[in-house]
C-alpha cells in the first residue's frame, strides 16, 4: 500500500518531464497543423494588390489542385527524381555493405571509408548544390577539364537539358545519402548470426550464393525502412534543386518539385493552394510512416 | 584424394577472393574520389582570382585566397552576421533538443503513468511527419506572434524532436539501469535532481552525437529559416547561399563566390573529421534520420 501511493508521488513526474515536449508541440506542431487544414478549405490569395478571400469554398482548392494539371507534373517531376537517386544509391550500398562485412574479403579501412562516405551527408545542401552550379556551370571547371582532356570541343549545357539537370540534382542526392544508406545496411549485416555464414561456408557456397540467399532476405525489414524514409526524405526534396535552379525547375519545369511548388504558393501567399497541398502531403508521408511503423513498430530492433 | 579437393578448391577460392578484393579496392577508391573532389575544386578555385578563374581549370591552388576573403567580407553580403546567426540558432537549438529529448526520454523510460504507451506511441508515428507539410500554419503562427526576424521560432521548436528522442530512449534502454535511480531515491535526491546530476551524466556519449546532428541540420537548414527571416541583418548562411545564386551571378567575382562557399562548407567538414568516430557510430546506432 504504502509503495503504491510512492510510485504514485514518482510517476507524476513523468508527466512533468513530458510538458516541455508536449507544449511545444501542441504550440509549434499541432495547431500549425490545424490551421492548415482549416487554410485548405479556403479560398485566400493576391490577386495583383487585391487580396481575395478568405471565402469558404470547401473543396474547391482540392479540385483546382488535381485538375490544374501542375501538381502532376511536379510529382512526376519528384518521382523520377527520387528513383534517379535510389536506384543508384541501394545498389551501391547493398555492395558496399556486403564487401565490408563479409570476412573472407577482409577490407581494410572500414573507418576511413565509412568517414569519407558519410562526409557528403553533413554539407550544407545549399552551399553544395551553389557549387555544383558554379562547377557545372558553361564556362565553369568541368567544362574546363572536359575541354582540356579532349572529351568535347565546346561546353556542355549541364544545365539546360532535362537529362542533365535531373542527373546532376540526382547525383548529388545520391551523393548525399548513400554513406548514411550504406552504414545503416552494414549494420544490418553486420547484426545477421555469423554462425548461419559459417555454415554457409562449410556447404560450399559462394559469395554470391550467401549474398543472395542468406543476407538478403535477412535484411528485408531494414530494406524496406530504408527504402521508404529514403522515399520520405525524397518527397522533401527541396535545398538541392531550389538552389540548382534559383527556385524556377528549369529546364521547362522539369526539375519543379512538390516542396519547391508548396514553397511558391507560401511565397506568394496563396494559402488556400498551399493548404491543400500540404494536406496532400501529409497524408501521403503519414500513409508511408505508418507502412514502416507496422515494419519496425512492434518488434525491438534497431531502426 | 579429399585433400586434393580440398586444396584446388581453396586454390580457387583464394584466387577469387584476391580478384574481388581488387575489385572492391577499385571501387571503393572511386567512390571515395567522388566524395572528395568537389570539395578539392572548391578549396583550389577558392584560392584563385576571378581572372585566373575564367581562363579554366587548374588544379594547382593560387595566392589569392586571402585577397578574395577580405573582397566578400567588404561586399554586400552580411557575411560575419550569417555566421552569427546561424551559430545562434543552431547552438541554441542543438543544446535545447539534447536537454528536452533527454528528459522526454526519461520520462518514458523511467515512470509508469496511465497515458505512457498513448503518448510514446503517438510520438513514434509522428517522428515522420516533415516540417514543411505544417509550413503554412507555422509562418502564420509566427506572423501572429510578432516573431518574424526572431530567432525564436527557429529554436524553440527543437525542444519537440521526435528523433532525437526516439535515440536517446533506444540509448537508456541499452545504458540506463532503473535500479541507479531507484538507488539515488532512497539517498534521498530529488527527481529532477536525479535527472540533471545522474541520469544526464550517463547519457554523455548520446547527447554528443545527438547535438552534432541537431547542429548540423539546424545549420544546414534552408527552408524554415528563409520564410521567418527577412531582416538583412537576421539571415542565415543558407539564405546567403540563395541571396548569391540569384543574384546576377556572372557579374560577380567568382573568387568570392568559391570563398563564400568554402566558409559554408569547411567548418563543419573541420568539426566532423575531429569527431567522425562518434558520429559515424550513432549513424548506426539509432538512425531513424531519413
Amino acid at each position: 500500500m504504502k509503495n503504491n501511493s510512492k510510485a504514485v508521488r514518482y510517476n507524476k513526474w513523468g508527466y512533468i518531464f513530458l510538458m516541455p515536449f508536449i507544449i511545444v508541440y501542441v504550440v509549434f506542431q499541432l495547431i500549425p497543423m490545424a490551421t492548415t487544414i482549416y487554410n485548405s478549405f479556403f479560398e485566400n490569395y493576391m490577386s495583383g494588390l487585391n487580396q481575395i478571400g478568405p471565402n469558404f469554398v470547401g473543396f474547391d482548392n482540392y479540385v483546382k489542385l488535381f485538375s490544374s494539371g501542375d501538381i502532376w507534373i511536379y510529382a512526376k517531376n519528384t518521382m523520377i527524381l527520387w528513383i534517379m537517386c535510389f536506384i543508384p544509391q541501394i545498389f551501391l550500398s547493398l555492395l558496399l555493405g556486403a564487401w565490408f562485412s563479409d570476412v573472407r574479403l577482409k577490407l581494410k579501412g572500414a573507418r576511413f571509408f565509412k568517414t569519407v562516405m558519410y562526409l557528403p551527408n553533413l554539407i550544407m545542401a545549399s552551399a553544395f548544390s551553389m557549387l555544383f552550379f558554379t562547377l557545372f556551370s558553361d564556362g565553369g571547371p568541368i567544362n574546363s577539364i572536359l575541354m582540356q582532356i579532349g572529351i568535347i570541343d565546346t561546353p556542355y549545357k549541364f544545365l539546360s537539358n532535362v537529362g542533365s539537370t535531373r542527373g546532376l540534382i540526382a547525383f548529388m542526392n545520391c551523393l548525399m545519402w548513400f554513406g548514411n544508406t550504406t552504414i545503416l545496411l552494414m549494420a544490418g549485416m553486420m547484426g545477421i548470426d555469423t554462425s548461419l555464414f559459417e555454415a554457409a561456408e562449410v556447404d560450399g557456397a559462394t559469395s554470391t550464393q550467401v549474398f543472395f540467399r542468406i543476407t538478403l532476405p535477412l535484411l528485408r525489414p531494414i530494406l524496406v525502412y530504408v527504402m521508404i524514409t529514403s522515399l520520405i526524405g525524397g518527397l522533401q526534396l527541396f535545398d538541392v534543386p531550389q538552389i540548382l535552379t534559383n527556385g524556377t525547375g528549369d529546364p521547362m519545369r522539369s526539375t519543379m518539385t512538390l516542396i519547391m511548388f508548396l514553397n511558391k504558393h507560401l511565397y506568394s501567399k496563396n494559402y488556400g493552394m498551399a493548404g491543400a497541398l500540404s494536406v496532400v502531403l501529409f497524408i501521403i508521408t503519414a500513409i508511408l510512416s505508418l507502412i514502416i511503423f507496422k515494419v519496425t513498430g512492434n518488434d525491438k530492433r534497431k531502426g | 584424394m579429399i585433400g586434393m579437393e580440398n586444396k584446388n578448391q581453396e586454390m580457387a577460392k583464394g584466387l577469387s577472393i584476391h580478384a574481388r578484393r581488387a575489385i572492391a579496392y577499385v571501387v571503393l577508391v572511386i567512390v571515395t574520389f567522388f566524395c572528395l573532389f568537389w570539395f578539392y575544386v572548391l578549396f583550389i578555385n577558392a584560392t584563385r582570382s576571378n581572372g585566373e578563374l575564367q581562363s579554366g581549370f587548374s588544379a594547382i591552388p593560387s595566392t589569392n585566397l586571402i585577397k578574395n576573403w577580405t573582397n566578400l567580407v567588404n561586399g554586400t553580403l552580411p557575411i560575419w552576421s550569417g555566421l552569427l546567426n546561424s551559430l545562434i540558432i543552431a547552438t541554441a537549438s542543438a543544446a535545447l533538443c539534447v536537454y528536452f529529448s533527454t528528459m522526454t526520454a526519461y520520462a518514458i523510460h523511467a515512470y509508469e503513468f496511465k497515458a505512457k504507451r498513448v503518448i510514446y506511441t503517438f510520438i513514434l508515428m509522428i517522428m515522420m511527419i516533415p516540417t514543411q507539410v505544417t509550413a503554412l500554419g507555422f509562418v502564420q503562427l509566427v506572423s501572429k506572434m510578432k516573431l518574424e526576424n526572431s530567432f525564436i521560432p527557429l529554436i524553440v521548436p527543437s525542444i519537440a524532436v521526435p528523433v532525437t528522442f526516439f535515440y536517446m530512449k533506444q540509448y537508456m534502454e541499452s545504458s540506463l539501469p532503473l535500479s541507479l535511480i531507484e538507488a539515488a531515491r532512497i539517498d534521498g535526491s530529488g527527481e529532477f535532481r536525479t535527472f540533471n546530476t545522474i541520469v544526464l551524466p550517463l547519457m554523455k556519449p548520446a547527447i554528443a552525437v545527438q547535438a552534432i546532428f541537431t547542429f548540423v541540420s539546424s545549420w544546414n537548414n534552408y527552408f524554415t529559416p528563409a520564410l521567418i527571416l527577412h531582416d538583412d541583418k537576421k539571415k542565415t548562411l543558407p539564405i546567403l547561399i540563395a541571396q548569391l545564386r540569384s543574384a546576377d551571378w556572372l557579374k560577380f567575382d567568382m573568387g568570392q563566390v568559391y570563398v563564400m562557399i568554402a566558409f559554408s562548407i569547411f567548418p563543419v567538414i573541420v568539426v566532423y573529421l575531429i569527431l567522425s568516430k562518434h558520429i559515424v557510430q550513432g549513424v548506426a546506432l539509432g538512425s531513424v534520420k531519413g
